[in-house]
């Protein structure tokens, strides 16, 4: 005698109660706040932010608790709630000469106007467990310099004005947007880079360092990286004119790549690009990396069958939500399709030894 | 939930989604890509499917979901939640009571009737992608009609291993033209493929809608020597005596003991309310559950 099992219902109701008293833990702890993490986890916030395509620190920092801290379940709490939001316009391209620099730095030239500032940085810092940190997160008050205010132009326009880098074509007047078309390839370079700012950070960083290790490698020097603050501007057609409608933090990192040039042609540097969310370093040179490696065919080089070359593989594989979702399905049930192969499989056996009893 | 739309998705949305579909159905077999959006539940767990639905869902309908064929498997019943929530329309376990009935790896053992559509939940949807991994060359090989390469693979299969060794997701030919991927549904079910009822399949992460209009000519790739043959457990159902449906395998006990049920547990529930008892059923009660 059998009875079929049921209780799905039940089950699902139940796991999500066990769930969310394991999100809140120890009821002894004190319950961390929303601010605290936009606050004291606000690395985690930016790339919450980067990813989940959604500037919101206060959105990212509520997605992260509630997924108890698995950033990338948190992304996907904020692309689900981005998708929901209804579209008033787009922004004017913002202009990240203007950006209130926190951190400016170039690995190409000792000094430039504006000069090299180190901002928040952990470079330099001895990775030592700090000990007090687990007894007081108190800090010491930071002495202060003058804030900047006059612009910090970029170290790539002193070289665009040698010629010696290549100029960029400019684009359409409104790029694609991934969200609403469906990816189709070729993609021009607008939907790569698109692709690559929201990609998964592990992904960019990895595909990235494969260049440098010789899978397409394309010498890349990081003539700057900046992060800072940006006005968002907005044509408002009502008023006939642009106004300030927010500020975002981004990271932008440009870098000089190895020359092209042929007899007729002189040499010239190459560029590759990236510019992300928040304060995301790690994130904005690895996308510099693997967009100039994607360049291969508009700079006249060989594809050389490397995997950050291949814009349909890099493109299809950069995207965590996408790739967890798919990843973590196998967990569903499959029963029926394994019935399909047990019986297959048995087949097959019972028709090999048939074969092998009458040979023997 | 009262801030969503009907059916979640806002009504731009769903205009997109449907004009796949009629597209879909224009061109029967052939793969739409739409504009697949970010839905609350993860990629690969049936948002192809669950924005076909939200699609074609109207206030009036009766709508069904199933994962490998029973009501009850907890995706099924997450996706149910869902729309209950989100459309408040009705929902039932009977095949024939409802008008949508979305699925993953099965097709319902009742035949459906022309006033029916069935949303099936794609993983993949592209048949050739397991020969050829990039998409821009699986798109410029159904458009040349290019599918040598599928019958080299089954012309292996049998050489290596004296049949076809697919036994889901088996490949077939619509209306003579393209070749399709039915969803993972075991090869038991292709035959139902040509039916009365309205066939949607949506993939949401890859990011692509096809159909079958009723009454499609749908072909499973077979070779003359080597036809195709639709196979389930050779048992009957323990819990219902039925000899023509698909079955489940279950490990009952320590020494690995089996048993066969339905996988469709609303046809099996059905037989069994009629009065039929498999080997190892009882009769028939209300679900005190």
């Amino acid at each position: 005698m059998y009875v079929a099992v049921k209780g799905g219902e039940k089950a699902i109701d139940n796991a999500h109660a066990w769930l969310a008293e394991e999100r809140r833990g120890d009821t002894a702890v004190a319950a961390l706040s929303v601010a605290q993490i936009r606050q004291q986890l606000a690395l985690a916030v930016n790339r919450v932010m980067a990813e989940g395509s959604l500037y919101d620190p206060d959105l990212a920092a509520l997605a992260i608790k509630q997924a108890r801290g698995d950033l990338i379940e948190a992304i996907f709490l904020i692309r689900a709630y981005r998708t929901t939001l209804p579209r008033f316009g787009g922004s004017a391209p913002v202009d990240t000469d203007a950006m209130v620099c926190d951190r400016r730095v170039s690995a190409t030239f000792k000094d430039a106007p504006g000069g090299q500032v180190l901002g928040p940085t952990f470079d330099y810092t001895h990775r030592l467990l700090d000990f007090k940190l687990a007894a007081d997160g108190e800090v010491p008050a930071v002495p202060q310099a003058p804030i900047q205010t006059a612009p910090t132009p970029h170290i790539m326009s002193f070289l665009d004005r040698e010629d010696l880098i290549q100029s960029e074509p400019v684009g359409p007047e409104t790029p694609p947007d991934l969200t609403r078309t469906p990816l189709e390839l070729p993609a021009d370079r607008a939907l790569r880079l698109q692709a690559l700012t929201r990609g998964d950070e592990g992904f960019i960083l990895g595909m990235a360092y494969s260049t440098q290790r010789g899978y397409a490698r394309n010498h890349a020097f990081v003539a700057e990286l900046r992060i800072g603050a940006v006005a968002v501007e907005m044509d408002i057609p009502e008023l006939g004119f642009a106004i300030e409608i927010g500020e975002v933090t981004l990271t932008e990192c440009e870098t000089v790549n190895q020359f092209q040039g042929s007899k007729t042609q002189p040499p010239q540097f190459t560029r590759g690009y990236g510019l992300v969310f928040g304060m995301t370093e790690r994130k904005a040179i690895s996308m510099a990396l693997v967009d100039r490696a994607l360049r291969w065919k508009e700079l006249g080089e060989d594809n050389l069958g490397a995997p950050a070359q291949d814009e349909e593989f890099v493109l299809y594989h950069a995207d965590n939500i996408q790739a967890t979702g798919f990843l973590e399905h196998i967990k569903l049930p499959h029963y029926v399709d394994f019935q399909s192969e047990l019986e297959l499989i048995r087949k097959l056996r019972r028709e090999a030894q048939t074969m092998q009893e009458a040979a023997q | 939930m009262t801030d969503y739309n009907f059916a979640y998705l806002d009504e731009q949305t769903k205009r997109m989604i449907r004009r796949a579909i009629l597209k879909g159905l224009a061109i029967p077999g052939y793969q739409v890509p739409f504009a697949s959006r970010e839905m609350p539940m993860p990629y690969g767990w049936g948002t192809g499917g669950v924005q076909v639905s939200a699609a074609v869902l109207t206030p009036d309908d009766v709508f069904k979901v199933i994962d490998q064929g029973a009501d009850d498997t907890t995706n099924a019943v997450s996706i149910r939640r869902f729309f209950q929530k989100t459309a408040g329309v009705a929902v039932t376990e009977a095949t024939t009571e409802a008008s949508v009935i979305q699925t993953r790896h099965r097709i319902p053992e009742e035949a459906l009737r022309e006033d029916q559509i069935i949303v099936y939940q794609v993983p993949i949807p592209e048949p050739l992608r397991f020969l050829e991994p990039s998409e821009v060359e699986t798109r410029k090989m159904h458009s040349l009609e290019e599918y040598g390469l599928m019958h080299v693979k089954l012309y292996e299969d049998i050489s290596q291993h004296g049949a076809i060794a697919t036994s889901y997701a088996y490949p077939v030919k619509v209306e003579g033209r393209y070749v399709m991927d039915p969803s993972p549904i075991p090869k038991f079910d292709n035959p139902k493929l040509e039916m009365a009822g309205i066939q949607l399949f949506g993939a949401g992460r890859e990011q692509r809608i096809y159909a079958l209009p009723p009454y499609t000519k749908v072909v499973s790739l077979d070779f003359d020597d080597f036809p195709f043959e639709a196979t389930k457990a050779d048992h009957a159902c323990d819990l219902c005596g039925a000899d023509d449906s698909y079955l489940d395998e279950l490990i009952v006990d320590d020494a690995g003991g089996r048993m066969f049920m339905c996988s469709d547990t609303d046809y099996c529930g059905k037989r069994r309310k009629d009065g039929h008892v498999g080997a190892q059923g009882v009769p028939y009660q209300e679900d005190a559950a």
